[in-house]
């Protein structure tokens, strides 16, 4: 049974004569447990799309339906405490002047949860942190472990869905595979339905099942995991960003960038499902 | 013409500390290098010293920090005894710089064109006109499509990609010998990153200049570069030819390639990287 439907999802911001159409008409289907990669340059529309979903963003037509529940523009608070969002800068994402126990205790408190100690306390174990943290402030952690209090953050509503924006593009190699590891047991462990969204392809294949690839707010190709590690996949925008992730490719520089901006020129194919 | 084998920068026993209320702090400890026609890629996490390594080559340190060496030799002259003043010849028309984000290091208040045209008039000391026939020629080179337009725009009026290439003819214009990339490309997307990459990569190669690349990218770097230094905790632990990266013999070079995840060997668990104090000891 799909966990999150998606059916020609148009999401724009500003109005009147400064409305712009960021996202236009995507449709997808998200399995339960399944997780499920975006991916593309800045300004694609992937992490617009999260923000549909999160409910950050309410102006988006189009239909939306979260574990049966079809989602309205208004939603309410158990709807929303479904998907959980963790965002790419640890840095900025944690108030810089609570307690990490103070961050875990607010979205209890929005929500009117009972047993605030005990899921705070379960939270911070779930993700690998000693209990002591709780009297800590962000800035006496590292990059990773404010990684993981954000996660905690997520978690700790008990949401279905975890919305992941960039999780690990803040960090260095090392942290982004402790953190890359325990996404992957978070999900195991209490199947969870991820949505990710990264600009790294190699960071997508590795954590999720199949991955979008979006351009100019479309969906150029949906891919799944074989196709990318076997290197199949058919869109020459996609063929772009794996060669991108292997590093640089020499080869003649001429035909090279003439290449490379004719595939940016090329309109992006619309998949409708 | 130059062979290889011929340092441009030679670096002995080089070391930056930062004195701080609590104690002196070694950012970067005894490292040698030699730099010669070639692309050398030196890689690290952050605070391992890369960057802080690239500045001090440039005397660009902030002014409380010392840099102490046996040897900084660059071309003819002596880094280490250099005055401000034939330092000031040196940068910018001999050793260039580019940085991260063209967004925060060109000048918001000044056009491009006068930004490009700034460093070939004070160094070469050529009129205004000259000045400009030699920019817009430069901006051709970097794949500027009509740099007549692109002369006169300001900073936040060029992409990311495109401000990226105007910082790279700001830095080859006056025809350096030595180039000190930090981490060119990290704010640029994928498809921008491979152009401005290959129009860096033309450029060195016909000029036979030589680059320091300073990333956090393994497979950028090793694909990019012709040599691989890997600095931990502000010491080189290993330097290797970029093609033979993978069978490096360091542990925290092994480690750091599997912590990668990749295309070509995907792997259900990635390996975590375990420190060893032994690392910190030479």
């Amino acid at each position: 049974m799909s966990m999150i439907t998606v059916e020609h999802l148009a999401v724009s911001y500003g109005s009147g004569d400064t409305l712009s159409r960021v996202v236009q008409d995507v449709s997808f289907e998200v399995a339960r447990g399944e997780a499920f990669g975006l991916v593309g340059e800045s300004g694609c529309g992937k992490s617009t799309v999260l923000g549909a979903l999160a409910g950050r963003n309410k102006q988006w037509t189009g239909s939306i339906v979260i574990d049966g529940e079809t989602i309205g523009q208004k939603r309410s608070k158990s709807q929303l405490a479904k998907q959980q969002m963790v965002f790419q800068d640890p840095f900025g994402s944690i108030h810089p002047r609570h307690t990490i126990g103070r961050t875990l205790l607010e979205p209890l408190e929005i929500h009117g949860k009972d047993r605030r100690q005990e899921r705070v306390e379960k939270a911070l174990s779930d993700v690998g942190l000693p209990q002591n943290f709780r009297y800590r402030f962000p800035h006496q952690l590292s990059g990773g472990q404010r990684q993981r209090v954000a996660i905690a953050r997520a978690l700790i509503l008990e949401p279905s869905i975890l919305l992941l924006d960039e999780p690990t593009s803040a960090l260095d190699v090392s942290i982004q595979a402790e953190i890359l590891n325990l996404l992957k047991d978070l999900r195991e462990r209490e199947t969870l339905t991820y949505i990710l969204v990264s600009h790294d392809l190699a960071v997508v294949a590795h954590l999720c099942d199949r991955v979008a690839v979006m351009q100019d707010g479309g969906f150029v190709e949906i891919a799944d995991k074989r196709q990318l590690t076997e290197d199949k996949v058919t869109h020459p925008y996609t063929r772009t960003l794996v060669d991108g992730s292997r590093g640089y490719v020499h080869h003649n520089l001429r035909a090279d960038a003439d290449h490379a901006l004719s595939s940016l020129e090329q309109p992006p194919v619309r998949l409708t499902s | 013409m130059h062979k290889i084998s011929d340092p441009i920068l030679t670096v002995e026993n080089m070391s930056v500390e930062f004195p701080t209320l609590s104690g002196v702090v070694t950012a970067v400890r005894n490292v040698s290098f030699t730099v010669g026609r070639e692309k050398v890629g030196i890689i690290g996490e952050s605070g391992s010293g890369k960057s802080t390594t690239g500045r001090a080559v440039m005397r660009l340190q902030p002014p409380q920090a010392i840099v102490k060496a046996n040897r900084m030799q660059f071309e003819d002259v002596d880094l280490l005894t250099a005055t401000e003043d034939q330092m000031l010849s040196v940068r910018g028309r001999r050793i260039a710089m580019i940085l991260q984000d063209p967004k925060y290091s060109l000048n918001p208040v000044m056009t491009v064109g006068e930004q490009i045209s700034e460093t070939v008039i004070l160094h070469e000391k050529v009129s205004r006109k000259e000045a400009r026939a030699r920019t817009i020629s430069m901006l051709e080179r970097v794949k500027i499509r009509d740099p007549q337009r692109v002369f006169d725009l300001y900073p936040h009026e060029v992409s990311g990609g495109m401000g990226q290439r105007i910082m790279i003819s700001m830095m080859l214009i006056a025809s350096p010998s030595l180039i000190i990339a930090d981490e060119p490309t990290s704010a640029l997307d994928v498809t921008v990153r491979q152009q401005v990459l290959s129009i860096l990569d033309e450029l060195v190669v016909e000029r036979n200049i030589g680059l320091i690349f300073v990333s956090h990218d393994l497979n950028l770097v090793r694909s990019f570069c012709d040599r691989v230094i890997i600095m931990y905790a502000g010491r080189i632990v290993e330097t290797i030819a970029a093609a033979d990266l993978d069978n490096a013999q360091h542990p925290y070079t092994r480690g750091l390639l599997n912590a990668l995840p990749s295309l070509d060997h995907p792997r259900d668990r990635l390996e975590v990287l375990r420190r060893d104090p032994k690392w910190l000891e030479n």
